[in-house]
C-alpha cells in the first residue's frame, strides 16, 4: 500500500501518512501496520523510510550534544543548568574545577553563580537520570557577552543550511560569531549590538518560515536591506 | 529556558539604560504598542481587554445587590479583585491570591477609590440596607511586564462599558425593570509606573526590564490632574530627587494617554 | 431573564436561538494565543469564550509526586468570577474539581506520556465567558494547546453534547436548553482511533434515546475535528501564502 501524503504535506497528531512495508521515522508512530503522524509537521520520506519534520517540538537530551544552558541553582557540589529542556541538568563541581571538589576550600558561587551562562556538552543521559554536563573541552565554558534567542530545537538544522551554507552566509553577513546549541538555544557575539540583533532577526525570521522554500535567498536579501537602511540613516 | 534572567542579559540591560537606550528601542519615556477593546465578555455587565506590548489583562465587571458597609450606609459597594492566572507565565501557580496578586488588586483598588471614579452615592437602592456592589475582577492573561498599567487601564475601560439593571423600589421590595443604565463614572484615573534602572527612571517596563530594576513608583492620576494614590514596590529604593522626577514623568504621561485615550 | 421559557423547541423544530435540532453553534477557533506558554488556544463555541494554555514537559513539583516510567499530566478547569449570569468566587468549586479530573482523563489517552518520565505536562483552562457544554470547548481548547506546545499526541481530542430538550433529543445545548431540558450528555471522541474518552450524563433517558444523543455529539465532533486541524495549520499556511505574495511584489 503506498503513502497517502504527499512529500512536504502538514499533518497533524493522528493524521494516517503510509500502511504496509514502510519504517516509520521521526514523529511517527504505528498502531496495526499503519503509520501515523504524532506532532503537526511537514512529511518527508526518502525510500521507505516516512518522517515527520515537526514544526514545534522541545530538546530531549543527547549524549554529545552541546548546548548553551544557565545555571538555575548552585547546589553543594555543583550547579542545576536549565537548558531549555524538560530535564534540568547537572553540572559537576570536579568537572569545571578539572580536580576534586574540597568543600572547605572551594567556594562555588565564585566560579559559576545563578544566572550565568554556559556552552557545555552533555556527557550523558538516560530515562532514570538527569543529564550530566561537562565544560572540560575547548570551547566549553561561561558566556560572559552576546544575545540569546531561542528557536524550537528542530529548526537547528534549517539554520545550519546545506553544508553549513545557511549559517555562514549570517555570519558573513553580520560579522558575528554565532554559536548553534542544540537545545535550541543560540549566542550571538558580534561587534555592535545592532549587529547582533540583525542576526537574531534572521534566525528567528528562518524558524518562522523554515517550511517554506528560497529562504536561503530572502535571508541573504533581508540582511543587505537592512544594512543599507543602516548605512543610509547614518549618512 | 524559563524566567531566570541570566547575568549576561542583567548587564546588557543595565548598561543600555545607562545610555538612555533600551532592548526593544524604545525611549525611556515611551510605552509599548496598547490596544484597549470594550464589551468583549457580554455576560458581564463591564468587560475591557488590555493589550500593552505582549501582556494581557482582561477585566470583567459584575453587578450584584447587597448590603452596604456600616460605616458607609449611603455608599454603594466597590470590590476589587486579581488573578494571575497561570496561563500567563511560568512563574504563576494556581491557588489562593499571593502577595502579589493581592497587592494588584489593592494598586487598581485604589486609583479607583480615591479619585472617585464611581459615583457610590448613586449606587443606593435603599440608605443603610440595600446598595449595587460592584465587582471588579483583574484577569492577567499574558506576563510581559508592567501588570500594574496595563490592569488599570482594563478596569477603567471595564467601569465605562459597565450598565446597570435598571430597578424600582415597591413596597420595600426591589424589583427589576427592564433597560440599562450608564454605571454612574466622573472620573477616568491613569496609572503610570515609573521604575528606576540604575539612576535612570524608566515608564512601562517590560518582564525583563522588572527583573533587573531596584524599584517601581505606580502613581494613579486623575482627570484634574491630582495624584490620588501612590505605590512604591520591589526591594530596592529611590532618592527623594528621584521621586519628584517621577511624578512629573507620571503626571506628562497620563497626560498624553488622556488625549489619546480621550478620557 | 429568570423566567423559564414556555418551549424549547417549537412546531417548526427551530430552538430558541433558531436553531434546528442538528446544528452546532458556531466555533471559532485560534491557536497560540499566548506567548509565555509553551502551547495556547482560544475557543469561542455558541457564547462560551475558553483559553487554555500548556507548560511543559517540565520538572515535578513537589518531586515526590514524578512518576519514574512516564509523565504526569495535571489539569485545572476553572471559571473567571464574571463568566456567569450571578458573579462566581475565584475559589474553586466542587464542580470545578470533578471537570479538572474528567477533562485531564478525557485528555490522557492521547498524549505519549510514557516518552518523558519524571516530567509534568500542566494544562490550565480559564473559562471567560460561559453559556452552556464548557466542559466540551474546554477539551477541544486543551487538545490543541496541548498539540501547539509541541508534545507528541496519538490523535487530537474533541467534544461535543447532545440532550433532550421538550421531548426531542438535540445536538450542543446551550445553558437555557441544559438548565430546563430533561438530560445532558458530553462525549470527548479521539477520532482518527474513534475512542471515547469523556462521556457522562445528567438527566433521563431512554436506551434509544441514549443512542440517537450519542451518536449525534459524535457527529458534532467530527465536524469541530475538521476544523481543529485547519485552527492547527493556519500558522503556517498563512506565512507561506504572506511569502507568496511578497515574492510576486
Amino acid at each position: 500500500m503506498p503513502i497517502l501524503l504527499e512529500r512536504k504535506q502538514l499533518v497533524t497528531p493522528g493524521d494516517l501518512i503510509a500502511e504496509g512495508e514502510y519504517i516509520a521515522g521521526e514523529n511517527t508512530f504505528v498502531e496495526n501496520n499503519k503509520i501515523y503522524a504524532a506532532r503537526v509537521g511537514i512529511v518527508e520520506y526518502e525510500n521507505k523510510r516516512v518522517d515527520v519534520v515537526a514544526l514545534k517540538a522541545f530538546y530531549i537530551p543527547r549524549a554529545g550534544d552541546i548546548v548553551i544552558g544557565t545555571i538555575s541553582e548552585v547546589g553543594f557540589n555543583g550547579w542545576t543548568v536549565d537548558i531549555n529542556s524538560p530535564y534540568i541538568a547537572l553540572l559537576r563541581a570536579s568537572d569545571v574545577l578539572s580536580r576534586p571538589f574540597k568543600p572547605q576550600k572551594d567556594d562555588l558561587p565564585q566560579v559559576l553563580d545563578a544566572g550565568d551562562l554556559v556552552v557545555a556538552k552533555i556527557v550523558s543521559y538516560d530515562r532514570t537520570h538527569d543529564p550530566q554536563l561537562t565544560v572540560a573541552e575547548p570551547g566549553l565554558g561561561k558566556i560572559t557577552r552576546g544575545q540569546i534567542v531561542k528557536i524550537t530545537p528542530t529548526k537547528i538544522p534549517r539554520v545550519i543550511g546545506r553544508k553549513g551554507s545557511m549559517i555562514s552566509m549570517i555570519k558573513q553577513e553580520t560579522g558575528c560569531n554565532i554559536i548553534l546549541g542544540l537545545n535550541g538555544v543560540v549566542l550571538i557575539t558580534g561587534k555592535t549590538l545592532e549587529d547582533e540583533q540583525l542576526a537574531m532577526r534572521a534566525i528567528l525570521k528562518i524558524e518562522q518560515e523554515s517550511h517554506t522554500s528560497g529562504l536561503t535567498d530572502r535571508i541573504t536579501q533581508m540582511l543587505r536591506e537592512e544594512k543599507s537602511k543602516r548605512e543610509e540613516n547614518q549618512k | 529556558m524559563a524566567s531566570i534572567i541570566t547575568r549576561v542579559k542583567q548587564k546588557q540591560i543595565t548598561q543600555l539604560i545607562d545610555k538612555e537606550k533600551r532592548m526593544d528601542g524604545r525611549a525611556l519615556t515611551d510605552y509599548r504598542e496598547m490596544k484597549i477593546e470594550q464589551g468583549i465578555i457580554e455576560r458581564a455587565e463591564g468587560s475591557a481587554r488590555v493589550l500593552l506590548g505582549k501582556t494581557e489583562v482582561v477585566v470583567g465587571v459584575k453587578i450584584e445587590m447587597g448590603e452596604p458597609f456600616p460605616d458607609t450606609p449611603d455608599e454603594g459597594v466597590l470590590t476589587v479583585n486579581a488573578e494571575l492566572t497561570p496561563i500567563a507565565s511560568p512563574a504563576f501557580e494556581a491557588g489562593p491570591p499571593g502577595e502579589d496578586s493581592i497587592e494588584l488588586a489593592r494598586i487598581v483598588d485604589r486609583g479607583i477609590r480615591e479619585s472617585k471614579a464611581i459615583d457610590t452615592e448613586k449606587l443606593v437602592i435603599e440608605a443603610g440596607k440595600k446598595v449595587f456592589v460592584v465587582f471588579v475582577d483583574i484577569y492577567v492573561l499574558n506576563h510581559d511586564g508592567n501588570l500594574i498599567d496595563a490592569s488599570a487601564l482594563a478596569a477603567v475601560a471595564a467601569l465605562l462599558n459597565t450598565k446597570m439593571a435598571n430597578y424600582e423600589v415597591k413596597e420595600g421590595e426591589v424589583k427589576i425593570k427592564p433597560g440599562y443604565e450608564k454605571l454612574p463614572i466622573n472620573k477616568r484615573p491613569i496609572t503610570v509606573t515609573v521604575a528606576k534602572i540604575g539612576n535612570k527612571l524608566l515608564v512601562d517596563p517590560l518582564l525583563e526590564e522588572e527583573q533587573v530594576m531596584d524599584a517601581r513608583i505606580s502613581m494613579a492620576i486623575d482627570d484634574d490632574g491630582h495624584i490620588c494614590a501612590i505605590q512604591k514596590g520591589g526591594s530596592g529604593y529611590f532618592e527623594p530627587n528621584q521621586v519628584l522626577e517621577a511624578a512629573k514623568i507620571v503626571e506628562e504621561k497620563a497626560e498624553e494617554m488622556r488625549k489619546k485615550l480621550n478620557w | 431573564m429568570n423566567d423559564k421559557p414556555e418551549k424549547l423547541i417549537d412546531k417548526k423544530g427551530l430552538r430558541l436561538d433558531g436553531r434546528k435540532a442538528d446544528e452546532l453553534r458556531p466555533v471559532k477557533l485560534e491557536v497560540g494565543v499566548i506567548s509565555n506558554a509553551d502551547g495556547s488556544a482560544y475557543v469561542e463555541h455558541g457564547k462560551n469564550k475558553i483559553l487554555a494554555a500548556v507548560y511543559g514537559p517540565r520538572e515535578v513539583h513537589p518531586k515526590h509526586l514524578a512518576l519514574q516510567d512516564r509523565a504526569v499530566l495535571k489539569c485545572r478547569y476553572h471559571m473567571a468570577p464574571f463568566s456567569v449570569q450571578e458573579r462566581k468566587s475565584p475559589a474553586p468549586s466542587r464542580r470545578e474539581i470533578e471537570l479538572s479530573k474528567v477533562i485531564r482523563e478525557s485528555l490522557e489517552p492521547a498524549v505519549f506520556m510514557e516518552y518523558y518520565p519524571r516530567t509534568m505536562v500542566d494544562v490550565f483552562i480559564e473559562v471567560l465567558q460561559a453559556d452552556g457544554g464548557t466542559r466540551c470547548a474546554s477539551i477541544t481548547a486543551a487538545a490543541l494547546a496541548l498539540a501547539d506546545s509541541g508534545i507528541p499526541m496519538r490523535d487530537l481530542v474533541v467534544a461535543c453534547a447532545a440532550g433532550k430538550i421538550d421531548s426531542t433529543v438535540v445536538l450542543d445545548l446551550m445553558d437555557t436548553e441544559d438548565k430546563v431540558g430533561s438530560a445532558d450528555v458530553p462525549v470527548a471522541l479521539m477520532p482518527n482511533l474513534n475512542a471515547v474518552t469523556l462521556l457522562q450524563m445528567d438527566g433521563i433517558l431512554t436506551r434509544e434515546e441514549f443512542e440517537t444523543a450519542v451518536n449525534l455529539a459524535l457527529e458534532g465532533c467530527r465536524k469541530i475535528y475538521a476544523m481543529q486541524k485547519e485552527a492547527l495549520k493556519t500558522k503556517y499556511v498563512n506565512v507561506s501564502e504572506e511569502i507568496k505574495e511578497e515574492a510576486e511584489d
